[in-house]
């Protein structure tokens, strides 16, 4: 009995697994489209403008770790997922 | 039937229970690997380890506390330490001749670039006062990342009660300054967001839950960010049990040399971004001269 419940516990704990998986997944592409975007957009302003090249460079790394701020918060939150 | 090592409860509980659940039959033992992110009470040194000795619970208006010394702790009081060791002799030397030299020099450059770059861009000159907070905050969450990156180190900050505690402190000041560049009243009328009476209800709420947003975002991007660089570095120490052989080693230790650099950039980064934003908040309260209030 207890050995059918060890099973049942751990054969519900699988979907944990694959909401915390899909979850990063998804998290991960956020976080790449938006500071790709960012990105490009510094490139492209440091190209036009060269002497304002380090003004743009501090902004794009603020930029950068504000995204990837909300991004942890979600990772945080698969790893819950996946410790449940 | 796959054997899993049971999962701790929760990967912000701060000290685990002192008995670790062992897989059965794992060819290596996973949670002995996740120790390394969590907090313990035992210290690493070369050479052994060091069962610190707890301290017994203190009673606090009807809540026990348990103050003793654990491993995060000690990296905290380490980090103060060494902070407070390296501003006393670079100020020392400063005083002596107006051009530093040497170690002072080194110190003097990250002053005069908190002080340039994130003080008065976003706080202006009323703002100057505050330089000395946001230099520690920079100088002493820098210090606490770059011990995480030594070997038998552990990065305080990687622990959420750590970050919450920082910015709890940045809050605090956060408002503190507003009110005191602004008067209370004033500091109140700002949760109104400047917009017509009937849509008060709605906008204060909102208000009042951006300043603890702010702050709660200011704690969890440090901390996931200094953890998951670890759990990073441990996962990829992992493939080299994975591979089961010598000569497959290289290859994941060569991953992690990189991962440990890119971590070196973070902490950089991560420190930077939380003084600097802590900075930027402040100065959002500090009424400017040149051309009004920033608003909302």
């Amino acid at each position: 009995m207890d050995q059918a419940i060890e099973v049942a516990r751990q054969a519900a704990n699988q979907w944990g697994y694959l909401a915390a998986g899909i979850g990063a997944g998804i998290v991960v592409l956020g976080a790449a489209f938006g500071i790709g975007k960012l990105a490009s957009a510094a490139m492209e302003a440091s190209g036009r403008q060269p002497e304002v090249a380090g003004a743009v460079r501090t902004s794009m790394i603020i930029a950068a770790a504000l995204i990837e701020g909300a991004t942890f918060f979600a990772l945080a939150i698969c790893i819950l997922l996946a410790l449940k | 039937m796959t054997q899993t090592p049971a999962p701790p409860d929760s990967l912000l509980t701060t000290v685990p229970s002192d008995t670790v659940a062992v897989a059965e039959h794992a060819e290596f033992d996973f949670n002995h690997l996740l120790e390394h992110l969590y907090d313990s009470r035992t210290l690493e040194y070369p050479g052994g380890h060091w069962d610190i000795p707890p301290f017994s619970p203190v009673q606090i208006a009807g809540l026990t506390i348990d103050f003793s010394v654990t491993k995060h702790v000690f990296f905290l009081l380490l980090a103060a330490v060494l902070l407070t060791l390296t501003a006393v002799s670079a100020s020392k030397k400063i005083r002596k001749s107006v051009v530093p030299t040497g170690f002072a020099n080194l110190i003097e450059v990250f002053v005069v670039f908190i002080r340039d770059e994130v003080v008065l861009p976003t706080m202006g000159h009323a703002g100057l006062r505050y330089t000395p907070f946001i230099l520690t905050t920079f100088l002493y969450i820098l210090i606490m990342n770059l011990l995480g990156l030594m070997p038998f180190g552990a990065s305080a900050t990687g622990n959420i009660s750590v970050t919450a505690g920082l910015a709890l402190v940045a809050f605090v000041m956060i408002q503190i300054s507003a009110i005191r560049a602004q008067g209370f009243t004033h500091y109140l009328a700002h949760f109104t967001g400047g917009v017509a009476w009937w849509l008060w209800p709605i906008m204060i709420p909102i208000e009042v839950l951006g300043i603890f947003t702010k702050a709660f975002a200011l704690c969890m991007r440090l901390f996931a960010n200094m953890s998951g660089g670890h759990i990073v570095i441990l996962a990829l120490l992992g493939f080299v049990f994975l591979g089961q052989s010598i000569f497959f080693a290289p290859v994941p230790v060569l991953f992690v040399v990189a991962i440990n650099l890119l971590e070196l950039l973070v902490a950089f980064i991560q420190a930077y971004v939380f003084a600097m934003l802590t900075a930027v908040f402040m100065g959002l309260g500090i009424p400017q001269e040149e051309h009004g209030e920033h608003g909302h």
